[in-house]
């Protein structure tokens, strides 16, 4: 079919040989200038001792020898780092039994889906102002702990507790949005599969963990790959949480934090912040490739 | 459906739906509210007060005295107009050379928007910064749009529309002799239009709410976009919560009209996005 409508184009040859090219200029034009060629700059630049205003010289591995005697770099690869690791588990179940909450059709199903989208439609600028004056020691979350008799907690003030929040915050705003990547996947299990076990007797933690989480697996690991590597890269929760320089003594500065603080600025270092980017990008595919490769050990 | 949900299965979804609900939608309402409170109210009081005593708009003009928080919107609107434009066209372009032209390099060109979305934005912002610091368009609206003029991502989900799409409706524009442009514009894109949709909703949603590149790339406080001027209130008059609320609603307002009107595209856009991307 395809080589027939070829045959069958009248324009020239010529016309044909360019006009695809063309059609790809823009895209091509754009992808090419602002993604791939900053891409091979960062590479050249980590190589370098480039500053906002100066071009650098050459300075072989040496950014890479300051990294590891730097604390901060330290202290950001750790937050990120456990952002990864508690915030996965939470994005991978938590909106896989919403998903299962929203899924059965009752009356009003639809407006709920729907509300529970809000926090991803809205930006994390938006949401993380709400959550700090929300989380503030005065505000509505210590409110609601001081009718139950407890706190005041100061959820901003420790190091420790402002990150915990931060993932709680990101976590919140993935329910929605990984929801209807689920709903999506919940839509293609079979019904008669949670008829026959239920036949057999199976209750509703056996049948969540017998028939939906074998039917859903190939998405949990999606979702389980894209929420890492969003949450290895986590800027604008911590951020704006903990303000720009990073919470208590800079405790809570996340790598991409480090990478903007570092790099901008009339005295930016270009250079090292190019190769902390170089260590943000290799672990993100690392993470990626790492988790889809869990997922084919596992058919096996 | 052959199974009967039971009554109190029923009571209990419902409930809990009724829970999730409070927890993913309250936090919206109580910057609602605390916009809407007058400076008299003492919004620490305890228990907390969710229904402001006397509604008022006060914070909304006092926000705009603050930061010129029109402005801001006004900058956002365009950042996210122009980023809606450059997408639809960029975007169905390539996409409609990589599905439905031969010609010789189009897998080299499929690879490079793949390989586009393999580089983490977040780990070449700063080359973007010096780049358009060398182009003098640092500071600028159009240094805020550049670099996602057009998605890779985009660029492959139009693709997979026009691949999909039967190759029988352009037979027909061939048979009368209509030259590539006039397939592309009279028969392949008014069939695409559901993924039009869903790029421009995602391109506008994706712009509007953007923050770490319009963080880094502006710097003079005129040519902020929304999401950098309320972190600019947030930093520097933190003391009045009910101000930031207000500028956050202003902030959040069209998205949700937005949503409420176009929800199903929201909906195809997380699917396609993260099945096909």
């Amino acid at each position: 079919m395809d080589r027939h409508l070829r045959r069958s184009t009248p324009s020239p040859r010529t016309h044909r040989a360019v006009s695809p090219w063309l059609f790809l200029l823009p895209g091509l034009g754009v992808v090419a200038a602002f993604n791939l060629y900053p891409f091979l700059t960062t590479v050249h630049k980590a190589f370098t001792d480039a500053r906002t205003l100066t071009p650098g010289t050459w300075v072989g591995l040496r950014n890479f020898q300051d990294m590891l005697d730097d604390e901060q770099f330290w202290v950001a690869l750790r937050n990120s780092g456990l952002y990864v690791l508690l915030v996965v588990p939470f994005t991978v179940l938590l909106p896989l039994l919403l998903a299962l909450l929203v899924h059965k059709q009752l009356p009003g199903v639809t407006f709920f889906r729907s509300a529970f989208y809000t926090p991803v439609v809205a930006s994390v600028v938006v949401v993380s102002l709400i959550w700090g004056w929300m989380l503030d020691d005065r505000g509505l979350l210590n409110g609601i702990l001081r009718f139950l008799g407890a706190g005041p907690v100061a959820f901003l003030g420790d190091e420790w507790l402002l990150l915990f929040s931060a993932m709680a915050l990101t976590v919140w705003r993935g329910l929605g949005y990984y929801m209807i990547i689920y709903l999506a996947a919940l839509a293609n299990v079979p019904r008669e599969l949670h008829e026959a076990a239920a036949v057999d007797g199976a209750g509703a933690l056996r049948r969540f963990v017998s028939v939906t989480v074998p039917a859903v697996r190939s998405t949990m690991v999606l979702v389980g790959a894209l929420s890492s590597v969003s949450a290895f890269k986590v800027f604008a929760e911590v951020y704006l949480l903990a303000g720009p320089t990073g919470g208590p003594a800079g405790q809570d500065t996340t790598l991409v934090m480090l990478v903007q603080r570092t790099g901008t600025g009339l005295n930016g270092r270009v250079g090292y912040a190019s190769a902390l980017s170089l260590v943000v990008f290799t672990i993100a595919l690392l993470l990626m490739l790492l988790v889809l490769r869990a997922d084919r050990k596992e058919d096996r | 459906m052959t199974t009967r949900t039971s009554a109190w299965e029923k009571a209990l979804r419902y409930l809990l739906m009724l829970g999730v609900l409070a927890v993913t939608v309250g936090p919206f309402l109580w910057q609602l509210s605390t916009s809407l409170k007058s400076t008299t109210e003492d919004i620490y009081a305890y228990p907390p007060g969710f229904l402001p005593e006397r509604p008022t708009l006060d914070n909304y003009a006092g926000v705009a005295d603050i930061i010129p928080v029109w402005r801001y919107a006004l900058n956002s609107l365009q950042v996210a107009v122009a980023n809606v434009l450059t997408n639809l066209v960029g975007a169905s372009l390539a996409g409609y050379a990589l599905a439905r032209l031969r010609f010789r390099g189009r897998g080299l060109a499929g690879l490079a928007f793949v390989a586009a979305l393999l580089v983490p934005l977040e780990s070449i912002v700063i080359a973007q910064f010096t780049m358009m610091r060398d182009l003098q368009l640092n500071n600028t609206l159009i240094a805020v749009v550049l670099p996602g003029a057009v998605g890779a991502l985009n660029v492959l989900l139009m693709r997979n529309a026009f691949a999909n799409l039967p190759y029988e409706i352009e037979e027909a524009a061939v048979i009368d002799g209509a030259n590539v442009w006039q397939r592309f514009v009279r028969v392949a894109l008014p069939s695409v239009r559901g993924t039009l949709a869903v790029v421009a909703i995602f391109a506008f949603m994706g712009a509007w709410d953007d923050f770490l590149w319009p963080l880094i790339v502006l710097s003079d406080s005129d040519n902020f976009t929304l999401t950098v001027g309320l972190n600019f209130l947030h930093g520097t008059f933190q003391q009045n919560p009910r101000l930031v609320a207000a500028g956050t609603v202003i902030a959040v307002a069209p998205l949700l009209v937005m949503f409420a009107c176009l929800q199903r595209y929201f909906f195809r856009g997380v699917g396609e996005g993260a099945v096909k991307g």
